[in-house]
């Protein structure tokens, strides 16, 4: 025994002193992030595919908690200790960091054509003229359903929005399952899974979404309205009690197998796959009547920028030249299933629900929430939480949809005013 | 009265290195934060983030604009909803506990330690449980038709139905403290009614209650403080925004959701701070009402 621990401490020794004459013609840089979930898949998959190709550059992924993330990254900005990459949030707080020069530019990044104009304006002024972070992922809306439900009923997956509630109307009717499962009571569900999930196909979306920042569109009239619309007909449909049914509540019931269909995003699938003991299907918001194009909610949720003050900017460069390729895209997209790449590049997902949500981008064209950009830049009225409420309201039926919309508006109007 | 009069020719040094620790805990704390606060709410920040002087305009904009004082408003009546169910539910429980427990009734010691262990509970875990009990999908309240009517996820009923889960949480306190008092009144009272022939609702009303009335005070008074000051079991148990429709949102969260903001809504600490001087106003006027009201005015006997 004692032998082989000598002949091991003298390995490892070796290794160690190996290691450091190799490290020597090495430089270092470290990512900043609070995906503290993804070490694993950083240390065993992502920074050796790097160093493949990249063999001189040693990468250390230094992430924090998600909670603390923000201020810590602040502090750490500010006494110049932080790491050479750093993972952006979306829109103003990573805006924020660009403007107080925290964050450079990377408009010569070579391959940020990769990326379209939607994926990219979660990091983007403004005026749409400065990029400042590499789009790596963004999650999809739709809605997953139990496949065995469906056959036991015999019903195929809805493309239309009266399908859809043809649907509905027969797993009601039959009275084992909760047609449609979701709660009210924590609220962003319903606009976040409800409202926005829906909404696409009615304003059309980014003419839609575009059009409230530049004042041509209202929430109380045409698209948005009619979303609204749509949203008070679920009503009926969703399980006994929702008003007071928390999102962990509805996962359970759903991947106990007492509700049919899931109003939700791609974001589940990894949870769903852990928890639900039958086969899992995903569709597509319908279409309402008379609409010819299909939209989806593709939302940007994480990206990656070059700190400005970073000593090692030219290795730090190369990385971020690596995540734009479709390399990086397909290892990343695989290690999370339901966090789809942002790039152009056509990725083959293992995961066939993944597959399913990130092939309606073939189909439909992409936008982002309505309220997330510009319009929730304000303390006292925030675009955001009043949709929560007004969605939530509308399906508790405290709110006509009417109502909800003009609420909206009106709050908007309040302190928003477009550029002319 | 001569004795004391003694005492004070000397200056009591003794005295001073009582208090000392109590005020330094105090001051460092309670009070300095408490003034510093209040110091912000004078101050606010533009678009580049530099800080300047700006007086009152805290307070004039929470008051006028309508985007903020109808929350200010809202959250303010739901407080005063609180502190109503509280007082009227809460308080009369506690004394009837209370007076229940002085009967010297088998297995009081139990009792009493039952109704007093929800107190020392976390609000997260009280909020978690009720949440449970309370839900539509697995609670024990589908089944009990009065629970049933209890629903945190509708606006008519989740304020009471929240006010009603902090009364069981809380009603220990005033419990305990007038148990303390109604042990403390001396039996001969009691003893001498009872020969005059008086039943034991005249003794309550007419001996045991007037003897009880300054504990009363205390003890709205600090329902009052408790209440203004609410915020932990609205945040455990419907989140910031209060809901459905901010129907359950408190001067306590609307101070959070202003002070540290909430999702996509930044925080403002300025404003935030100006909410808590409204707070701390209402408080102060509040305790103001009671000692000069009510505690002057009542006699407090010595037995």
């Amino acid at each position: 025994m004692k032998k082989s621990a000598a002949v091991f401490l003298l390995l490892a020794g070796g290794v160690a002193l190996a290691g450091l004459a190799f490290g020597q013609g090495k430089t270092k840089i470290s990512i900043e992030s609070w995906r503290n979930d993804d070490l694993k898949i950083w240390q065993n998959e992502i920074i050796p595919a790097f160093n493949k190709k990249f063999p001189d550059i040693e990468v250390t992924f230094a992430p924090s908690a998600p909670a603390e993330y923000n201020s810590a990254l602040d502090a750490k900005l500010q006494g110049g200790s932080a790491g050479d990459l750093i993972t952006c949030r979306p829109f103003d707080k990573s805006l924020e960091l660009y403007n107080k020069g925290n964050l450079a530019s990377l408009n010569d990044l070579a391959g940020m054509g990769n990326f379209s104009n939607v994926a990219k304006s979660a990091w983007q002024t403004d005026d749409g003229k400065n990029t400042f972070c590499v789009p790596m992922a963004s999650v999809i809306h739709g809605f997953i359903y139990n496949k065995a439900i469906f056959a036991e009923l015999g019903l195929k997956e809805p493309k239309t929005e009266a399908e859809f509630f043809k649907i509905l109307a027969t797993i009601k009717k039959n009275g084992k399952y909760a047609p449609l499962v979701m709660g009210t009571k924590d609220q962003w569900e319903s606009a976040t899974v409800g409202f926005q999930n829906i909404g696409p196909n009615y304003w059309q979306g980014e003419t839609g979404r575009l059009g409230l920042i530049a004042g041509k569109a209202k929430y109380n009239t045409g698209g948005f309205l009619r979303t609204f619309q749509a949203l008070s007909k679920w009503t009926p449909y969703l399980e006994q009690g929702y008003q007071s049914v928390s999102y962990p509540d509805a996962q359970n019931l759903f991947s106990l197998g007492r509700g049919a269909i899931y109003p939700s995003g791609s974001w589940e699938i990894s949870g769903f796959r852990a928890n639900a003991k039958f086969e899992l299907g995903a569709f597509k918001p319908p279409l309402p009547a008379g609409a010819k194009k299909c939209y989806i909610s593709d939302h940007t949720d994480i990206a990656t920028g070059l700190n400005a003050n970073s000593k090692n900017k030219e290795s730090a460069k190369k990385f971020l030249e690596w995540m734009t390729t479709p390399e990086f895209a397909e290892i990343y997209a695989n290690a999370l299933p339901g966090f789809f790449s942002l790039s152009k590049a056509k990725i083959k997902l293992k995961d066939p629900l993944a597959q399913e949500f990130v092939s309606w981008r073939d189909d439909c064209d992409s936008t982002i929430r309505s309220s997330y950009q510009i319009l929730s830049r304000n303390e006292k009225l925030n675009n955001e939480n009043d949709l929560w409420a007004a969605s939530a309201g509308v399906l508790n039926g405290t709110l006509t949809p009417k109502a909800a919309a003009d609420m909206v508006q009106k709050n908007l109007d309040g302190w928003y005013k477009p550029k002319k | 009265m001569t004795s004391m009069r003694k005492l004070n020719r000397k200056f009591p040094v003794h005295i001073l290195v009582f208090l000392f620790p109590a005020v330094l805990i105090y001051t460092v704390f309670m009070i300095y934060p408490m003034i510093d606060s209040l110091r912000l709410s004078l101050f606010s920040s533009d678009a580049k983030n530099v800080v300047h002087w700006v007086g009152l305009e805290n307070y004039r904009e929470l008051l006028t604009d309508p985007t903020l004082s109808n929350r200010l408003w809202g959250a303010l009546k739901n407080n005063l909803i609180f502190f109503v169910i509280h007082m009227c539910v809460q308080n009369p429980v506690g004394l009837l506990l209370a007076y229940l427990l002085s009967l010297k009734i088998r297995g009081s010691v139990v009792y009493r330690t039952l109704i007093f262990t929800p107190t020392v509970l976390s609000v997260v875990i009280v909020g978690f449980a009720w949440k449970l009990i309370l839900s539509p999908l697995w609670g024990i309240s589908s089944h009990i038709p009065l629970l049933n009517l209890m629903n945190l996820g509708v606006e008519n009923s989740a304020l009471i139905t929240l006010s009603l889960i902090s009364v069981w949480q809380y009603v220990g306190i005033p419990m305990m403290l007038f148990l303390a008092s109604i042990i403390r009144i001396p039996e001969e009272f009691l003893e001498a009614a009872r020969v005059d022939g008086a039943n034991a609702w005249t003794i309550f009303w007419k001996i045991q209650f007037p003897l009880l009335l300054p504990t009363a005070g205390i003890v709205g008074v600090l329902t009052f403080v408790g209440n203004f000051n609410a915020f932990d079991l609205v945040y455990s148990a419907q989140g910031a925004l209060a809901g459905p429709s901010f129907s359950t949102d408190l001067l306590g969260t609307f101070f959070y959701r202003t002070f540290f903001g909430f999702q996509l809504q930044g925080g403002n600490p300025y404003l935030g701070s100006a909410v808590a001087g409204i707070m701390l106003l209402i408080i102060l006027v509040g305790v103001l009402i009671y000692l000069f009201g009510f505690q002057r005015r009542i006699e407090n006997v010595e037995l």
